[in-house]
């Protein structure tokens, strides 16, 4: 694993310093911010300051402050999401490749209706119904964005079960979830790794997205998207404050992208 | 041909049969709403008469399963309903920001499809040149970027730096052709960053796949001159994915607008739907999110025909 890392590409090695000062700002936000996340500090739009490292936002709060507890909602969000999209989507596609017949018929089917929507119509529409709370936000996507997952793992799936050694544990009489957790998922591993991280950018930008609309995280909460929505009003004045979060986003989504290239190098077996 | 036709049918099915399931999906949603339409709308202090006399007039005494068919044959004659915010029929207010959204979608496809195409093309040609990994860096990092950041960017440079283009994108009806282009570069242009380099990166990889198969090997080998490889084997081959590449992100285009049209705030459909979103005024959300998955359904469709029927295999099938 180590020699791995020694070996890494340096667009690969700038990716992953990217994430790891990420997680950082994010596990250590209170010892970071200088002041409260919701407490006004300033006048309106404050330009950078030995003060306010960034100026402030529309209503006086220090912008620096709220970017690092941006950094902890935004980042977990998106991440827990992302890991309940994959229990959901790579159980059901194991579950249909496994099983076959009209499971995987019934299930592939719902799936591809699922798909043939437009995400983030189904979104706004979902929302629009049961209203924005985090529990239907985390849900929503994380529903939507499995059918992506449930693709894949269905396909990695179908080509381990045909193996000797799943033939071997279905004749001495396994059950379908030890089939699942000790035959096909270490051998679905290195695939799903990498799809982890393109699905996080994906929900990582889609929840960015929504917030911008208004309908993510609501305020006084801090995230992201949010942030440039409320700020969005400064740019005509030739404040480039929102353009600061907005570059966070971006900043983030392209450093997990390197990895995950990375990645996917390593995987495909090229080695140049 | 028939062999052609059969998978075209079929597929047509199959697109006819979602968008039902669709439909009634958006109507069920709506019907597992907490609480009851006439009681949101009349407010508590309505006496029971009112209420019942308002969910006669809404058709809400009627079971489910024929107030779903009067919804679809209205939605089919052109009535969407009234919206619910402020009583006005939701085709009119629909009709003119459903051509405005069109308008910008179809502007920004002119620009970004040759463009993507010419791209992917160059970068295919002549791939592993530095041309081509400036090109494909720019376009990763456009992907990896929010819509909403590359407009800001674009905002700041163009509109408040170099004071070119206005900020937001103001139109109206009276306005002439002339001025609704400029109203609109800014938003057009941030699209066509956005889809061109998905469908850059798409079509370059298409063309590199059909210029690693074997019979373009065998045409080099054989000592073809190059623009004729191109011409005679490259091209027919690649015209079925590069026409799926471009259905494909023209549909993503189509869906792609809703952000683009709140930062400028453009009035198309997209803007109007996170608007009633945000006022949860349904009958406006149910009647523009099904006109949004209806042309986004039919431009996969189209897709996947135009592929079928450019692709040089299927067509031989026929003898």
């Amino acid at each position: 694993m180590l020699k791995l890392l020694q070996q890494s590409p340096l667009s690969a090695r700038i990716g992953m310093g990217i994430v790891i000062l990420n997680i950082l700002v994010a596990g250590f936000a209170p010892l970071i911010a200088p002041y409260g996340e919701t407490s006004v500090v300033g006048d309106v739009w404050e330009s950078f300051s030995a003060r306010f490292y960034f100026g402030t936002d529309h209503i006086g709060r220090d912008l620096f402050t709220r970017m690092v507890f941006g950094a902890r909602n935004t980042i977990a969000l998106a991440f827990i999401t992302t890991i309940l999209s994959f229990s959901f989507g790579s159980s059901l596609g194991f579950i249909a490749a496994v099983k076959g017949g009209w499971t995987d018929q019934a299930l592939s089917r719902i799936i591809d209706i699922i798909m043939a929507f437009p995400t983030l119509i189904f979104a706004l529409m979902i929302l629009s119904v049961l209203g924005s709370s985090i529990t239907t936000l985390i849900f929503t996507i994380a529903i939507l964005d499995s059918t992506r997952v449930y693709r894949l793992s269905r396909a990695v799936a179908m080509d381990i079960e045909v193996m000797e050694f799943v033939e071997a544990a279905r004749l001495r009489g396994e059950g379908l979830w030890w089939i699942i957790r000790q035959e096909i998922l270490p051998n679905a591993m290195p695939p799903l790794i990498a799809e982890f991280g393109l699905r996080f950018c994906f929900v990582f930008l889609f929840i960015a997205s929504l917030s911008f609309l208004g309908l993510g995280l609501q305020p006084p909460l801090s995230d992201w998207g949010g942030m440039v929505r409320e700020n969005a009003g400064a740019i005509t004045f030739g404040i480039y404050i929102p353009l600061i979060p907005a570059g966070a986003i971006a900043f983030l989504t392209v450093g997990v992208n390197l990895i995950v290239d990375w990645f996917l190098h390593l995987s495909s077996g090229l080695h140049e | 041909m028939n062999n052609v036709l059969l998978l075209i049918l079929k597929r047509l099915g199959a697109s006819l049969i979602t968008i039902f399931v669709i439909s009634v999906i958006i109507f069920i949603g709506v019907e597992l709403l907490p609480g009851d339409v006439a009681e949101t709308v009349l407010g508590q202090s309505a006496t029971p008469e009112t209420v019942a006399a308002f969910r006669k007039e809404l058709k809400l005494d009627l079971p489910p399963h024929i107030r779903y068919g009067e919804w679809l044959k209205d939605f089919a004659h052109g009535d969407l309903g009234t919206s619910l915010a402020n009583g006005r029929p939701v085709a009119e207010l629909i009709g003119w920001r459903l051509s405005n959204t069109l308008f910008l979608a179809l502007s920004t496809a002119m620009i970004a499809v040759p463009l993507a195409i010419l791209l992917g093309m160059l970068a295919a040609f002549y791939r592993n040149t530095f041309f081509d990994k400036l090109i494909s860096t720019t376009t990763l990092s456009f992907i990896s970027f929010p819509e909403f950041f590359i407009a800001y960017i674009l905002i700041s440079l163009l509109s408040v730096k170099l004071n070119l283009f206005p900020s937001l994108s103001i139109i109206d009806k009276h306005m002439g052709f002339g001025s609704k282009i400029y109203a609109i570069l800014l938003p057009s242009l941030t699209l066509t960053c956005v889809v061109t380099a998905h469908m850059m990166r798409q079509t370059r990889a298409a063309i590199i796949n059909v210029l690693a198969s074997a019979y373009i090997e065998m045409a080099q080998i054989k000592g073809i001159k190059r623009l004729r490889i191109i011409y005679h084997h490259a091209f027919p081959n690649s015209l079925s994915p590069v026409i799926n590449v471009v259905a494909v992100n023209l549909a993503y285009l189509v869906v792609g607008v809703v952000i683009v049209e709140v930062v400028f705030v453009y009035p198309g459909l997209g803007q109007l739907l996170v608007d009633s979103v945000a006022k949860r005024d349904l009958p406006v959300v149910q009647a523009s999110g099904l006109l949004f998955s209806i042309a986004y359904i039919f431009l996969n469709l189209a897709a996947d025909i135009l592929s079928m029927l450019s692709n040089p295999k299927l067509r031989q099938s026929k003898i």
